[in-house]
């Protein structure tokens, strides 16, 4: 199923990337040769397969309550592109 | 020297022939000569380097080497390094200094190996040619009109031009293991859980192995030795007692024939329509070189082995929307200089801090994984990833080994294949199966084809055969020069 235009620019806006009209109509003519390509699968039955999510088959680990970080926001902060006071500073999102 | 083994190199450096300072400033000469015309290395700081190899050649003095102890490696740009830019070959991160090392360079670090510098690699890892990175294209020291396949295309070359006695890649769909191919090197992806993810900058999370690229096999089991190993902070990090990766490198002095009884499965659906003349040409004349040192072929099949390529197309890029989302402008990396509200500002930070191809897998990452389309491809993609693991596992009750070429053609030339994201994907037909399926696989130089370009042996095991992989690609490389092949221009 060919993607339409303004499914290129819904799923552009979900992944929060800004797009222009160019770059929709480009992205829309390469997804659909890469769905051409992803459509083999439907090429075999799966019906009673189980999906693998990992290369192992291992459970998550559990580890011991308690406090292993040391604080190091200074650190951490030290690369950010906007900080005060300790808190990173984005647009004011509530008036 | 540039010729050395990392266990020549260890020697000189235990008999106090060569200092680590020697050998790391050699290495910064030929990097600062080499690299303005391979485009290989995206930072050096002799500075640090030195450092360390003051501090290499301290141990080494107080007696308390290892064996990689003072040794210059190349970093793929992806592992985080403390004090380092650690780019990931993006614009996004094209300022982002680390606060913390990777598991991996901790490991090296005490182990008393010397950072050389970061190598260059398509963006995040995603792409087969090192074209799609920020910092622009690396060159293939064999030819530098051809592309030095990818992502870890500047560790690869580095290898490969002598600017490094060895490197450290990764290999999400065939990273590590194609671009050794087209530089006629050696690189190993381990299985799935042996090497920690933690400080590696994630691309696909279920499909990421961080693994060594050297000249020979030999030199990628000392490698291993010092990256494998359990890490708490990785949560697919298998807990396992330590190996030694070298353990099975001497032939049983019994054997008349160092491989004797080994059953290399040979898959048909790696040979067939695709595959260039020239690369079957050469894996068959290696293949009869492995008949020779007393291994048997046996025919085998991987019946779903065409759609690992698709699966492979739909799982990564879904991880990878995932991965991605946290680079947002807001803690680090990039954000735009003009935005208006919060949602604006996440929107043209990243349009502006994410190359082409990043955008276009965030993008299909993002559709596969939306409401209504779920079932249809991820769910899906994840059931064929189940047949690829039992076809793997169906193949390994015939055979030991399964042998096969790399990657379908020898180096192509720059520019050729990335504006056609199909073409450019469906070189990764032979490597991303093993990633999918969470095994390991290495590939080594084994002849070379069209325009004397090398062409690689992929050579893959079942779980934690990297021993016996190691093994059977040592004895191939005692009775045969291929890997030493060094590319004119480069002396």
């Amino acid at each position: 199923m060919p993607l339409s235009l303004p499914e290129v620019k819904r799923v552009a806006w979900l992944a929060r990337l800004e797009i222009t009209e160019a770059e929709a109509a480009a992205a829309q003519g390469h997804l659909n040769e890469i769905f051409k390509l992803i459509e083999q699968m439907q090429s075999v039955d799966t019906e009673r397969v189980t999906p693998m999510a990992h290369g192992q088959d291992v459970a998550q680990r559990l580890r011991e309550d308690r406090v292993t970080e040391t604080d190091q926001h200074a650190l951490y902060q030290g690369i950010a592109p906007q900080v005060e006071d300790g808190l990173y500073l984005v647009p004011k999102v509530i008036e | 020297m540039i010729n050395f083994t990392l266990k020549q190199l260890s020697a000189l450096l235990a008999q106090k022939q060569l200092s680590s300072v020697e050998l790391t400033q050699a290495y910064l000469e030929r990097v600062a000569r080499l690299n303005p015309g391979l485009n290989v290395f995206v930072t050096v700081d002799a500075d640090k380097s030195l450092a360390q190899a003051r501090a290499a050649d301290a141990l080494l003095a107080a007696g308390k080497a290892q064996p990689l102890t003072g040794i210059p490696l190349a970093h793929k740009d992806i592992f985080c390094a403390k004090g380092w830019r650690t780019t990931c070959g993006s614009k996004m991160l094209a300022n982002f200094i680390s606060p913390y090392d990777a598991h991996v360079v901790e490991k090296l670090n005490a182990a008393g190996a010397v950072i050389l510098g970061k190598t260059n690699m398509d963006e995040f890892a995603m792409g087969s040619s090192t074209e799609t990175c920020f910092f622009g294209p690396v060159k293939n020291p064999w030819d530098r009109t051809r592309v030095p396949g990818g992502s870890s295309g500047g560790s690869a070359a580095a290898v490969a031009a002598r600017m490094a006695p060895a490197a450290i890649g990764t290999d999400t769909g065939g990273s590590i293991r194609q671009p050794a191919a087209l530089t006629g090197i050696c690189g190993l992806k381990p299985t799935y859980g042996v090497v920690s993810r933690y400080g590696m900058i994630a691309y696909a999370s279920s499909l990421d192995q961080g693994g060594p690229m050297a000249r020979s096999a030999e030199d990628l089991a000392l490698l291993l030795n010092a990256m494998a190993g359990f890490d708490a902070r990785d949560s697919t990090s298998l807990e396992r007692p330590a190996e030694d990766y070298a353990r099975l490198l001497a032939a049983p002095a019994a054997a008349k024939l160092p491989l004797g009884g080994l059953r290399i499965g040979v898959p048909k659906e790696y040979f067939g329509a695709g595959l260039d003349s020239d690369v079957a040409a050469a894996v068959e004349a290696a293949l009869a070189q492995f008949e020779q040192l007393g291994a048997k072929r046996v025919a085998i099949s991987l019946p779903n082995a065409a759609l690992s390529v698709p699966a492979y197309y739909v799982i990564a890029p879904a991880e990878a929307s995932s991965n991605l989302s946290r680079f947002d402008g807001v803690r680090y990396g990039y954000r735009a200089p003009e935005y208006g509200d919060l949602a604006d500002m996440y929107a043209k930070s990243r349009a502006q801090g994410f190359g082409a191809e990043v955008k276009r897998r965030i993008l299909i990452g993002t559709y596969v994984l939306s409401h209504g389309y779920y079932d249809a491809y991820y769910l899906k993609a994840q059931k064929i990833r189940r047949l690829i693991a039992q076809d793997f596992a169906a193949a390994y009750r015939q055979c030991d080994l399964i042998m096969g070429p790399t990657s379908p053609s020898v180096a192509f030339a720059l520019g050729a294949k990335v504006a056609d994201p199909v073409q450019m994907y469906l070189i990764d037909i032979y490597t991303v199966a093993a990633n999918l399926a969470g095994l390991p696989a290495m590939s080594i130089p084994c002849g070379f084809g069209e325009g004397g370009l090398p062409v690689g042996l992929q050579l893959a095991g079942n779980y934690f055969a990297e021993a016996q992989m190691l093994a059977a690609a040592h004895q191939y490389q005692l009775a045969t020069d291929w890997h030493l092949r060094q590319p004119a221009g480069t002396e």
